[in-house]
C-alpha cells in the first residue's frame, strides 16, 4: 500500500502542476482514504495505470466548469468535449509521469485513458485502497486518486 | 530573442515539427514558442505518425512528448536521428526521473524539458537548441 511519504510525491506534483500549468496555485486538502466502495468522480475522468515496480491507478477527475477555467488560464481557445478529455489525459499523465522523480524509471505509466459522463464506470484495482487528494482551484473541487499496490 | 545568423549575417531559419500525443500540448508549444526563425513544417501525436512526417517535411527542430501510444518517443529519436544526424531535437516530457533524460539524449537528444512548463522555460530550452 502506498506509504504517506508517497503520497507527499503526489500532492507535491498536484502543487506543481497548477502553480505552473495554471499559473494560480490549488489548494491542497489532506488526503484521506476510501474505506468503502469506489471514490466518487466528477464528469472528466483521466486515467493512468501504473505498472512495473508499483501496480495500480493514478486518476485525476473535475468538473467541466473548472476544465474550462484552466483551458482559459492556457490560452486554449477550444473547449470541446475532445480537448476536455484531452486535458484530463495530459493533467494526469503530467502529475503520474513528475512522481517518477522520487519512484524512478521502474514506475511505468500508460498513455491516458479517459472517462467522460455523471457517473463514470473506474476500473477497480485489485488489492489497492484508494487514496483520495483534494484539490480546491478558484471556486472548483477536483480529485487526484492514487491506488497503488 | 536573439536571432540565429548564419555565416552571411543573414537570420537562418529552421523547420519545426512538434511531437505529442495530445493537441492541448501541441497547441501550446506552437503557441508559446516566441522564435521569428522558426517554421512549423508539421505535428504528430504518437511516433510512427512522427517518422512518417519527418521523412515527407525533413524539419531541423523536433519537440518530442516520450510517453505516447503506437511508438514511444525515445523509439521515434533512435529512429529520426538515424534518417538526419544534424536534427536538433528537445524531449518534452512528463517523465521526471534522471535515468530517462540521460537515455533521451544517449539516444540522440539535445535538450530535456519536464512538462509542466512555462512559456519562458519552453523559449530558453528551443534557444539552446538552435543558437
Amino acid at each position: 500500500m502506498i506509504q504517506e511519504q508517497e503520497l507527499k510525491t503526489f500532492v507535491e506534483g498536484t502543487t506543481n502542476y497548477f502553480e505552473v500549468a495554471a499559473q494560480q496555485p490549488a489548494s491542497i486538502g489532506s488526503p484521506y482514504l476510501v474505506t468503502e466502495g469506489q471514490p466518487s468522480c466528477h464528469e472528466y475522468t483521466g486515467m493512468i495505470t501504473i505498472t512495473g515496480k508499483r501496480e495500480g491507478v493514478v486518476y485525476f477527475t473535475a468538473p467541466k466548469a473548472m476544465l474550462t477555467v484552466l483551458l482559459m488560464k492556457m490560452q486554449e481557445s477550444d473547449f470541446s468535449h475532445e480537448t476536455m478529455r484531452d486535458l484530463v489525459g495530459e493533467v494526469a499523465n503530467t502529475i503520474s509521469g513528475n512522481a517518477r522523480k522520487d519512484f524512478g524509471r521502474d514506475f511505468v505509466i500508460s498513455v491516458p485513458s479517459v472517462v467522460a459522463g455523471e457517473r463514470p464506470e473506474i476500473p477497480a484495482a485489485n488489492g489497492t485502497r484508494s487514496f483520495v487528494i483534494p484539490i480546491n482551484w478558484r471556486s472548483h473541487s477536483a480529485k487526484l486518486i492514487v491506488a497503488l499496490k | 530573442m536573439n536571432a540565429s545568423l548564419n555565416t552571411n549575417g543573414a537570420r537562418r531559419s529552421f523547420k519545426l515539427m512538434i511531437v505529442d500525443d495530445s493537441n492541448i500540448m501541441r497547441r501550446r508549444i506552437e503557441r508559446s514558442q516566441q522564435f521569428e526563425e522558426l517554421e512549423l513544417v508539421g505535428t504528430a501525436s504518437n511516433g510512427v505518425e512522427a517518422i512518417e512526417m519527418f521523412r515527407k517535411m525533413d524539419p531541423d527542430v523536433v519537440t518530442m512528448d516520450l510517453t505516447m501510444p503506437q511508438m514511444d518517443g525515445i523509439e521515434c529519436i533512435e529512429n529520426i536521428v538515424k534518417l538526419k544526424p544534424a536534427v536538433r531535437i528537445l524531449v518534452i516530457s512528463a517523465l521526471a526521473d534522471k535515468a530517462t533524460a540521460v537515455e533521451a539524449m544517449e539516444k540522440g537528444a539535445n535538450g530535456f524539458l519536464n512538462k509542466p512548463f512555462t512559456d519562458r522555460q519552453l523559449n530558453e530550452a528551443i534557444a539552446e537548441l538552435i543558437r
